[in-house]
């Protein structure tokens, strides 16, 4: 899509994406291609000389048990993660989008936790579940199971899922319920006539009239447990106990930071940016087929 | 509504009600122990009705923070992360407007190579390139500054390419209209443009002042000054005390504050936050 009527000129237009240009080529371009040059480098233990060793590091990593442990992590975090994350937001909409009375209300309340920044979310349900004090911990107890994340590591892994979970589902609901209102409420009214019941026109209408909506959160979502999730796992579990929660965005920055392995942390940051490229084309792809309908 | 089933009724509102009970909770909790004092917390059962330091709390933790964790103020804090939110939110809108009128109303060579140039900064979240971008941030001698607190995250994917859609359903005849009457591109986009995009600025800005503001791992990399603590990232240092429990109701308090203005202006803004928020993404 283009315009018709333009303006002349050269220098003026560069003048005005300069900014732009760059803070993208100095902030984002060029780290990422440090990142990609570092990787196929390795310092010895002194930082006093490098040199060159081809794919060495990728070799490494994906021979190295920490590096795949956390690589699983990551997968049984996302997909926890997603599949509760719309599941329940999906759940919230179909029954927000039907109701007539209070309908705002329910929307306001339900969206809130999208304004709270992951790191919160997770210190808030952190304060909730710990073993010593926390409301939740002590519900468990009663129940007869004894909570504890600082010892049990899959405890600390369903913390973290629930953490970012609750603060997801504000984004899937508000997208969820503008799919749901966008359905034609002809075709309902027809089915209910032919006599199909609520559960029935569910699954034979909404739900697959809904799976643009749906595929589009579920590429969000993965993006989401893969890379924002780093403020909930920082501020609560650090990737414990023993490697738990040890996701891979927060391996990145142990790795690179704490352990000031370059080679290492750059290699990880190239497979990172491998695995949000292919997301992200996968996304538009899909946002462009939706475009030419 | 198709039919009228009143237990269906009933289950929709019980549902919905079970989900923003479980939504608040949460919040509710963390209200709770900020408002008692630090000993109540730990005897036992957690109260969940709110006690009576609600003030005195909330002072202490303004003016002095938590002592255990470097004592930064606070108010600091927050004053810290509302001025790295507005910089991102302002910067992220000023040069997305002028970079997406440059794309969308003038043909010069390397047009779309520059608009792709941009729209990578879409694909290479801080996340994946932690090291590199530090490198350079420290380079350049920003870090413990404001300027690199935000100027790093102002570039923005996502608000020029929101602009350039509006930008694209603008009608021609304006510009044709302004061309005759001998305006320049500049006249052209200030008298015209940035009046009709008032909605889409303050609907993008929601969504921005809420990105900056909630900024975790930028701030904790780039600032080892206490006097440039985040709020957000502050946080973390409280509940990670060596050797000792948390003072939680200062944690709690604090985490209250953290959340507060962005949940207020999601609140009193809806219609723009969701707006901007729906139509960033398609």
């Amino acid at each position: 899509m283009h315009k018709r009527v333009t303006f002349a000129g050269f220098a003026f237009p560069l003048a005005l994406l300069a900014p732009q240009l760059i803070i993208t080529l100095i902030f984002f371009i060029w780290p990422a291609g440090q990142a990609l040059y570092q990787s196929v480098l390795r310092q010895d233990a002194f930082g006093l000389r490098t040199s060159f060793v081809g794919l060495q590091n990728f070799q490494r990593l994906f021979a190295d048990p920490l590096y795949l442990s956390s690589f699983q992590v990551t997968i049984a975090f996302s997909v926890a993660v997603t599949f509760s994350g719309l599941a329940i937001a999906l759940l919230l909409a179909v029954m927000a989008d039907r109701v007539i009375k209070g309908a705002n209300g329910y929307k306001t309340m339900l969206i809130l936790p999208y304004a709270v920044a992951p790191a919160i979310a997770g210190v808030l349900w952190w304060f909730m579940f710990n073993p010593s004090i926390g409301i939740l911990a002590y519900m468990a107890r009663g129940l007869g199971y004894s909570w504890n994340h600082h010892v049990n590591g899959n405890d600390a892994l369903v913390l973290v899922t629930i953490a970012a979970v609750w603060k997801q589902i504000s984004y899937n609901f508000l997208f969820f319920l503008a799919g749901l209102q966008a359905i034609p409420k002809s075709l309902m009214e027809a089915a209910a006539i032919d006599g199909a019941s609520p559960w029935k026109r569910f699954w034979s209408i909404t739900f697959p009239l809904l799976s643009p909506t749906t595929f589009f959160l579920l590429v969000v979502n993965v993006v989401y447990a893969f890379f924002d999730t780093f403020g909930v796992i920082h501020a609560t579990t650090s990737g414990g106990p023993g490697q738990a929660t040890n996701i891979l965005v927060y391996k990145v920055y142990t790795d690179g930071f704490v352990g000031l392995n370059l080679g290492s942390s750059a290699a990880q940051s190239v497979i990172l940016m491998g695995i949000v490229i292919a997301l992200t084309t996968i996304q538009f792809r899909y946002i462009e087929r939706r475009v030419q309908y | 509504m198709v039919e009228n089933r009143p237990w269906l009724t009933f289950l929709r509102h019980a549902i919905l009600v079970t989900g923003v009970l479980l939504v608040l909770f949460p919040v509710w909790v963390a209200f709770v122990a900020s408002t008692h004092e630090g000993g109540a917390l730990m005897r036992g059962v957690m109260p969940l009705w709110p006690g009576d330091r609600l003030v005195q709390n909330y002072e202490t933790i303004l003016s002095q923070g938590m002592r255990q964790a470097g004592g930064v103020p606070v108010a600091l804090m927050m004053f810290n992360s509302l001025v790295m939110a507005l910089a991102i939110a302002i910067g992220k809108i000023a040069i997305s407007l002028i970079s997406a009128f440059a794309v969308v109303y003038f043909r010069f060579p390397f047009r779309m190579l520059c608009f792709w140039i941009i729209f990578i900064t879409l694909m290479l979240p801080v996340e994946v390139r932690i090291l590199p971008t530090f490198e350079v941030v420290a380079n350049l001698g920003m870090l413990n500054s404001y300027a690199g607190l935000s100027i790093p995250l102002i570039a923005s994917a996502t608000a020029t390419f929101l602009f350039r859609q509006f930008f694209l359903t603008v009608p021609d005849e304006l510009t044709e209209a302004a061309r005759m009457d001998g305006a320049t591109p500049f006249q052209f986009f200030k008298d015209i443009l940035l009046p009709l995009s008032r909605t889409n600025i303050a609907a993008i800005f929601v969504i921005m002042f809420i990105y900056g503001w909630n900024q975790y791992l930028w701030p904790l990399l780039i600032t080892t000054d206490s006097s440039y603590t985040t709020i957000v990232m502050g946080i973390q240092r409280m509940i990670n005390v060596a050797d000792t429990q948390p003072q939680w109701h200062l944690a709690m308090g604090t985490a209250m504050l953290a959340l507060a203005p962005p949940v207020i202006v999601v609140v009193f803004m809806q219609r723009l936050f969701v707006k901007g928020l729906v139509e960033t993404e398609k």
